[in-house]
């Protein structure tokens, strides 16, 4: 386990949005009744373990569970179902995961059944974030499989009184020495738990041995998703079940100072919730419930809060100490060593997730025994919040997730669940909680802004001397280098963040890698060299190298442009792949209005899965990342968030997609990492400096023409 | 205002009671049972909740029911006919053209009433055409490929 893919990690630490009066006199009287619930208090603990880390999960982990039988069972008929406390949120994991089972255990893919992020049913999961689910979930799965598919043959080899090593699986079946007996994986299993333990050294089949991994398989269960069968959680009904609505302020850390809430009580089948700040109402439909909800009137109090404007400056006093750095060499000595010098200062802006599923959750009690169904990355970590909230042991709480309209990074938390819980536990029916979009744009929580000072040293012939970092708040994700640079010093601040901010497809590694290759690109106008030729220079990583000539190779770096044409190159490592991302852009003259024409990318991630939805990922990240890169920003002053609407806030379209080429490198002899964030990084800085080529404008904020360049 | 009481969804003449004002999306949702059209930004600005009222693409989160009744009204689960898929669902499952699949109703919806009026688009008329409805996962392009494999103007399939 390679603890540093964890370092970095962004989360959003906040006290908890809600203190709930209600409960704690149930929690009191557990404790005079000399039931000490020592999960609230050791989540705090653990809480503030991480905050001091400024991490989450790390020291976190509960014990990973050795018995095959946590992992897969087999029923009567033979169907196998894996356990896995993962979320589906269209990274397509449900496909690979079940590819990788099935490749162990020698069965077609139809007989594998994947029982998800449901936290009755599936072993401890931190959550799905950080492109861990191929680095390791795929690995767990395989080795459970692979040791399930050993104890089957041993119990084959028992009913037939043979050596298991004369026992082989041909086409899903058990034969013995001479295929003259053979039996189904019913046959064998008899429905039996399978108890054993996972044996540390079980053997896997090496990557260049796969014939179900590796191959471009179809999403498992795309049929559900084409004919709008499958349901996710915005789509559940639950007998008797209500509709509910929170009553929010305009703005960021508001107190509630008045409230009336007699016309909404008054209304038929409404009921008003209130409870320190919170206010919710339920209703039998969903145009009551928002009906009632305005009805009520509040008078909320908020401080004075910075804006948009202010940001760079206030992230900056704010900023603290940094902690972790690892300088390399001295930078004294590179910027002696230094023909030239140069320091700039790059910024990005909060950007929102805008998944496509707003937060959503049915919560359902059953005596003091709760049920949600919520859209979270986080099973485990929403079920601790909501113990947390309502004081009850996390044993009485179960969290089902449905496979979800996404999160890219931005459903960590469980306010929405923690709301809907609320609500149903005063009205004591099962109650629906949709977040609005706007609700979602306002309440949710953000990709962290920052500020990222540069000051490096470079030789005439291009060798860099000299690399100084510093990054305030956006974060440390992809802020070392794997360029070849003697003298480092490198640092990431914490800062004070005006707004709600968290974990974010690719974290901090977007804004790290835009300085830094945005950088490159100054450095090797600085010293006349050819951009791609410069990082070459500089580079010793075989792998960084492969990637970086693949896309320029693929994108006919070099030839000749149109008028009004830009190219540009940026390349990078993170999580464990590898990323190069060539553009080209066009600015109209007149209006400056800039279009991405053309992006190759290439992508290394180890030994690939399934090509198909590896590209589709790759695909999707690069158009994602056009968003970032050009217009999404949001804009906020004392605490509201003057953008959060679709109408406001504008994300890529059909109209903004250039013609993208995904060029993966397949490395049958590494690894597999995940792909589900390093290809959103190179795109941002490939398109900045492809617009310095196209018109000698150099662009160090993100995002980078949010309206169109100015003349 | 007169409550709606009936409205022909898919072929079928279905039986409601809801106020007039009440936007459509939330009738076929929670009342109908209905949920292949989304909610995912209330002012038609994402096209999940695309829905087709005679044959025209229409935003269901800002359409009053009043407005609609009487009207013939399409929606996903009125694709599928007989188990046999759309050719558009069958061209979206081969073109990979869904990565979480919230948009993807309202996709597949939005590009059948381009089809039943253009059946064989161009590129441009295909992205002019689709250019309201949001995929934040961005598989645009694999859509595009998709609505080209249905109208049977695709030059590859995406892998």
């Amino acid at each position: 386990m390679n603890d540093d893919l964890e370092l970095e990690r962004y989360e959003l630490f906040a006290d908890p949005t809600y203190n709930f009066g209600f409960d704690r006199r149930q929690f009191l009287k557990a404790f005079s009744g000399g039931i000490a619930l020592i999960v609230p208090a050791s989540n705090l603990i653990a809480r503030t373990l991480q905050q001091d880390q400024g991490e989450s999960g790390r020291g976190f982990n509960e014990r990973v569970p050795n018995e095959i039988g946590a992992w897969i069972q087999i029923d009567e008929k033979g169907t196998v179902s894996v356990f896995t406390g993962k979320v589906e949120i269209g990274q397509n994991i449900r496909t690979s995961l079940t590819q990788a089972v099935a490749e162990e255990l020698h069965v077609p893919l139809t007989t594998v059944r994947l029982v998800m992020a449901d936290t009755d049913l599936t072993p401890f999961d931190m959550g799905t974030f950080g492109s861990l689910t191929t680095p390791r979930m795929a690995p767990q799965l395989r080795k459970a499989a692979a040791a399930a598919r050993e104890t089957l043959i041993a119990l084959a080899a028992e009913q037939w009184k043979v050596e298991p090593s004369s026992v082989r699986i041909v086409d899903a079946r058990f034969v013995n020495h001479d295929a003259s007996k053979s039996l189904t994986i019913a046959e064998v299993a008899k429905g039996q738990k399978l108890v054993k333990t996972i044996p540390a050294d079980i053997q896997l089949t090496p990557a260049s041995k796969w014939t179900i991994a590796g191959t471009p398989v179809p999403k498992v269960d795309g049929r559900d998703f084409v004919t709008g069968k499958h349901q996710y959680v915005s789509d559940l009904k639950r007998e008797g079940m209500l509709y509910g609505r929170i009553v929010r302020p305009a703005a960021l850390n508001s107190t509630l100072e008045f409230s009336d809430t007699k016309a909404a009580e008054a209304m038929p089948g409404v009921v008003v919730v209130r409870d320190g700040d919170f206010i919710g109402v339920v209703a039998p439909d969903q145009q009551t419930a928002a009906r009632a909800e305005k009805v009520i009137a509040v008078h909320w109090k908020a401080p004075g809060q910075p804006g948009a404007e202010e940001l760079f400056d206030y992230l900056k006093k704010n900023a603290a100490p940094s902690r972790g750095a690892r300088p390399v060499g001295s930078i004294a000595d590179g910027m002696a060593a230094a023909d030239q010098k140069l320091s700039q200062t790059y910024t990005v802006a909060y950007i929102a997730h805008v998944p496509p599923e707003p937060r959503a959750t049915v919560a359902e009690w059953s005596g003091d025994k709760l049920t949600v169904w919520a859209g979270t990355q986080r099973p485990f970590g929403v079920r601790s919040e909501l113990a947390e909230a309502f004081h009850i042991p996390e044993e009485k709480i179960r969290v089902i997730v449905p496979d979800t309209g996404s999160g890219y990074g931005g459903k960590h938390t469980g306010e929405c669940a923690i709301e809907a819980a609320r609500l149903a536990r005063a009205s004591g029916k099962p109650v629906k909680l949709v977040w609005t979009r706007a609700e979602e744009f306002q309440w949710a929580y953000f990709r962290p802004a920052g500020v990222i000072d540069v000051s490096t040293g470079v030789k005439n012939d291009g060798t860099v001397t000299a690399w100084e970092f510093h990054n305030y708040n956006s974060g440390g994700s992809g802020i070392q280098v794997k360029y070849d640079f003697q003298n480092q010093d490198i640092q990431f601040h914490n800062s004070k963040s005006p707004l709600r901010q968290g974990s974010y497809r690719g974290l901090a590694a977007t804004a790290n890698h835009f300085a830094r290759e945005v950088h490159m690109d100054e450095l090797a106008q600085l010293v006349r060299m050819d951009r791609l030729a410069f990082r070459l220079k500089n580079i010793k990583d075989p792998r960084l190298k492969a990637v970086l000539e693949a896309a320029a190779n693929a994108f006919g770096w070099g030839r000749k442009k149109s008028g009004g044409r830009g190219h540009g190159i940026a390349c990078g490592f993170e999580k464990g792949s590898y990323v190069a991302t060539a553009a080209e852009v066009s600015v109209d003259a007149k209006t400056g209005a800039v279009k991405i024409e053309r992006v190759v990318e290439s992508f290394e991630c180890g030994a690939i899965v399934n090509r198909l939805h590896l590209n589709n990922q790759v695909e999707g990240a690069v158009v994602q990342a056009i968003g970032g890169a050009l217009f999404e920003k949001i804009e906020f002053k004392d605490g509201q968030i003057l953008n959060g609407r679709l109408a406001k806030y504008r994300v890529p379209r059909f109209s903004d997609v250039p013609a993208i080429e995904i060029v993966l490198l397949d490395r049958k002899d590494l690894p597999s990492a995940g792909a589900g964030e390093t290809p959103i990084v190179g795109l941002a800085p490939a398109v900045g400096n492809a617009i310095f080529d196209a018109t000698g404008k150099r662009l160090r904020a993100l995002p980078l023409a949010p309206d169109a360049l100015s003349a | 205002m007169a409550n709606v009481t009936s409205l022909n969804v898919n072929g079928k003449k279905l039986r409601v009671d809801v106020d007039s004002q009440t936007p459509l999306l939330y009738v076929l949702r929670d009342q109908l049972d209905m949920t292949g059209a989304k909610y995912g930004c209330g002012e038609a600005k994402c096209g999940a909740c695309t829905v087709l009222v005679d044959g025209q693409v229409t935003r269901s989160c800002v359409t009053p029911v009043g407005r609609v009744s009487g009207k013939q009204i399409t929606t996903i689960e009125g694709l599928e006919k007989d188990g046999k898929l759309h050719p558009l669902q069958e061209a979206f499952l081969k073109a990979d053209a869904l990565q979480c699949g919230f948009c993807t109703s309202g996709m597949i919806v939005a590009a059948a009433a381009l089809l039943n009026k253009t059946s064989k688009p161009s590129r441009e008329e295909i992205v002019r055409h689709m250019d309201g409805n949001v995929c934040r996962c961005g598989t645009y392009l694999r859509i595009v490929n998709a609505i080209e494999i249905a109208a049977g103007t695709a030059k590859e399939v995406a892998e």
